[in-house]
């Protein structure tokens, strides 16, 4: 295991590319500070956990990826959709179960997907998506195609068998596969100190003979930086890698939770390393972008996002009947 | 004039093994993954050579022509290649998996009925599973409990998954194409005893639609509806009825879902009677929905209450006496036929 240490002056990030990383962060930052405002308002149905304090992992990782690239997420999946180019108006109409929902509303938050995106689905099961990663990554080996997979999860996965039988099956195929662990140092409302064995996930790695690498989750650059050696590592055929970005969700682990085994001191702790304010900070320092640059991103943003939720609240409801319909291609 | 195609006989597992070679030599996207398929591994002598080409050698051959990279051994990791097999059938590949014992469903349930069953409905139809997961059923060798289950039922009763039950070598090659063909997740059920059965195939003979049952034999006093071996152990108690005067007519029902409805009622429209012989276990088995169906749908044909002739409620024994007991027998269904008249 290594722990990257990583100097931002030398990022290779230029000012266009920082903008689409600084856009797409305030994107997922916006849409989760909606989708909890608009739960709590009895718009979204159902359960709602949210990404928000995490984007730096998705965003840092899925800016070397393309549509070829496939992803598998987790319970908290909106940032990975939207990192991955997930139409966020359709995700909100998702999230609403409306009919213009990117899954026809057949899915909501815990299993928003976009298959042609390379999105292969937030996922309700916890460890759910690690063997599902590797499959994605085997039919890029078999037939060539170039792509890489990356599968998302969280420090309570690490625990499940498929963790294991996944590294396993990824490390003796060499498949092109990047394990990102975004340890948020809770599973659920149970502390990472008392459900983990290990100091550190990526030492697991160590069992599979494969790199593990402890990154700061709430850094950009170094999420980018080492998830561009581990994708490149994976797009060369030197096979998988883990991951492990220590992050922090600023929310409780699913909208409604009371949050009783958190400090508000933690928390505010946390919020004072805000990634988004990091890379923004980063900018205005070296004189890459200007405030009122950043104030146009954030309008527009913040515009679209009104926008889909207007569209999404006005949108149809699907047919009962459409219940029936999309469980076999033919039967 | 129609020419009649040659027949060859086949056992079932050469009518599987061939299904396989069809399909891989048709689609460079059909790969095959499971434990010990071709075994051996890594090991210099055996590149392209099987160790044991499957536990019961149903996949012996393939190798030579199709290489590890189509057919790959894995790890005994269920939950780990059933769950890639599932990515890689969202992903543009047509993977066949082989789950050797049906029993081991435990350890990878998660992937294939939370996965793979769910996630084109999950994701508003805009994605699919192609995989077919082949996976050997049955009493019979003393296999015991853990290696011995039938199971067919649990998966029926799931969304999503289709269920294959072939009884003989040309349904199993036929039934194999169209479920490799098909877009959906079949589970596709071997019956370990019928492995060495042999039966006429057709050379060249086109696949066999799912949903589609087939008459084993045509009679007009009883409608068995026979399951798997379950059909050899029916066709054995007609021969008996018949010399008692009882004409049993027997429908193989070949795929459980979708499963062929408009048949078996057309079948107890003719016979007034029905009987259901399932070997897997009787509550919620594929043996009540079949008789809630007939009492649903075709009550008035009846002319006596409907009979299930299945496993009783148990784990399947070890001991040759107890598992024998444990198999519906041919004596058992013909006592459950005499009970109707």
């Amino acid at each position: 295991m290594t722990v990257t240490d990583h100097d931002p002056s030398v990022s290779a990030l230029d000012k266009s590319a920082l903008l689409a990383i600084y856009e797409r962060m305030i994107q997922i930052r916006t849409f989760e500070d909606a989708a909890g405002k608009n739960f709590a308002d009895a718009l979204v149905p159902g359960f709602v956990h949210l990404y928000a304090g995490e984007e730096a992992v998705a965003v840092g990782i899925c800016a070397h990826l393309t549509d070829r690239d496939y992803i598998t997420s987790t319970h908290r999946g909106h940032g990975h959709c939207i990192a991955k180019g997930v139409d966020i108006p359709g995700m909100v109409a998702e999230l609403m179960g409306k009919s213009t929902g990117v899954c026809k509303g057949k899915g909501g938050s815990m299993h928003i997907a976009d298959v042609d995106k390379g999105m292969l689905g937030a996922n309700g099961i916890v460890g759910g998506g690690l063997p599902l990663a590797c499959g994605a990554a085997l039919t890029a080996k078999t037939l060539g195609t170039g792509g890489v997979a990356v599968c998302f999860f969280g420090d309570g996965a690490s625990n499940q068998g498929t963790f294991h039988e996944a590294l396993n099956l990824a490390a003796i195929w060499k498949l092109p596969v990047v394990f990102v662990c975004e340890n948020n140092g809770y599973a659920e409302a149970t502390p990472f100190s008392y459900h983990c064995a290990t100091s550190d996930i990526a030492n697991r790695a160590g069992g599979y003979e494969i790199p593990g690498v402890v990154v700061d989750g709430l850094d950009l650059f170094a999420v980018y930086e080492a998830a561009g050696e581990a994708i490149a590592r994976a797009r060369r055929g030197d096979g998988p890698s883990l991951l492990e970005a220590k992050t922090y969700r600023f929310y409780g682990h699913f909208q409604g939770d009371t949050i009783t085994y958190r400090t508000e001191d933690e928390v505010s702790r946390y919020r004072q390393r805000d990634p988004i304010q990091q890379v923004k900070s980063h900018a205005l320092a070296r004189g890459l972008a200007s405030e009122e640059e950043f104030a146009a991103i954030d309008n527009r943003v913040q515009e679209t996002l009104d926008q889909a939720w207007a569209d999404a609240k006005s949108a149809p409801w699907p047919e009962p009947e459409d219940a029936l319909q999309d469980v076999y291609v033919t039967y | 004039m129609a020419t009649l195609a040659p027949t060859r006989q086949l056992t079932y597992s050469e009518a599987i093994n061939e299904a396989l070679r069809i399909a891989m030599r048709e689609d460079p996207t059909v790969i095959l993954m499971g434990e010990d398929i071709v075994g051996g591994a890594d090991i210099d002598h055996l590149i392209n050579e099987d160790a044991w080409g499957g536990p019961m050698g149903v996949t012996k051959g393939l190798v030579q022509e199709f290489g590890r990279n189509r057919i790959l051994d894995t790890p005994i990791t269920e939950a780990g290649f059933i769950g890639a097999a599932v990515g890689a059938a969202a992903t543009g590949l047509r993977p066949v998996a082989e789950l050797m014992f049906v029993d081991f469903f435990g350890c990878c349930m998660d992937q294939i009925f939370d996965q793979g069953a769910k996630l084109r409905y999950m994701f508003g139809g805009k994605a699919s599973c192609p995989l077919v997961i082949r996976t050997m059923i049955g009493a019979g060798v003393n296999a015991a409990a853990q290696h011995s289950g039938c199971h067919y039922s649990v998966f029926t009763h799931m969304p999503g998954i289709k269920t294959v039950v072939p009884s003989t070598p040309a349904d199993a090659r036929g039934l194999l194409l169209s479920s490799i063909r098909d877009d959906d997740l079949v589970m596709f059920f071997e019956n370990k005893v019928l492995y060495a059965m042999k039966g006429e195939v057709d050379d060249g003979a086109e696949a066999i639609p799912l949903g589609k049952a087939d008459i084993k034999r045509e009679g007009s006093d009883v409608t068995l509806v026979a399951i798997s071996r379950m059909v050899h152990q029916s066709l054995a108690a007609a021969k008996t009825l018949a010399n008692e005067g009882i004409d049993v007519e027997i429908v193989d029902p070949r795929t459980l879902s979708p499963l062929d409805e408009e048949t078996i009622l057309d079948s107890v429209a003719k016979t007034k009677h029905l009987v259901v012989v399932d070997e897997d276990n009787p509550r919620c088995s594929a043996a009540t929905d079949i008789a809630a169906l007939v009492a649903d749908k075709g009550f008035d044909y009846l002319d006596a209450p409907i009979k299930t002739v299945n496993a009783p409620h148990t784990p399947v024994p070890f001991s040759p006496p107890l598992e024998q007991f444990y198999i519906p027998s041919p004596e058992r269904i013909a006592d459950t036929v005499r009970s109707l008249f």
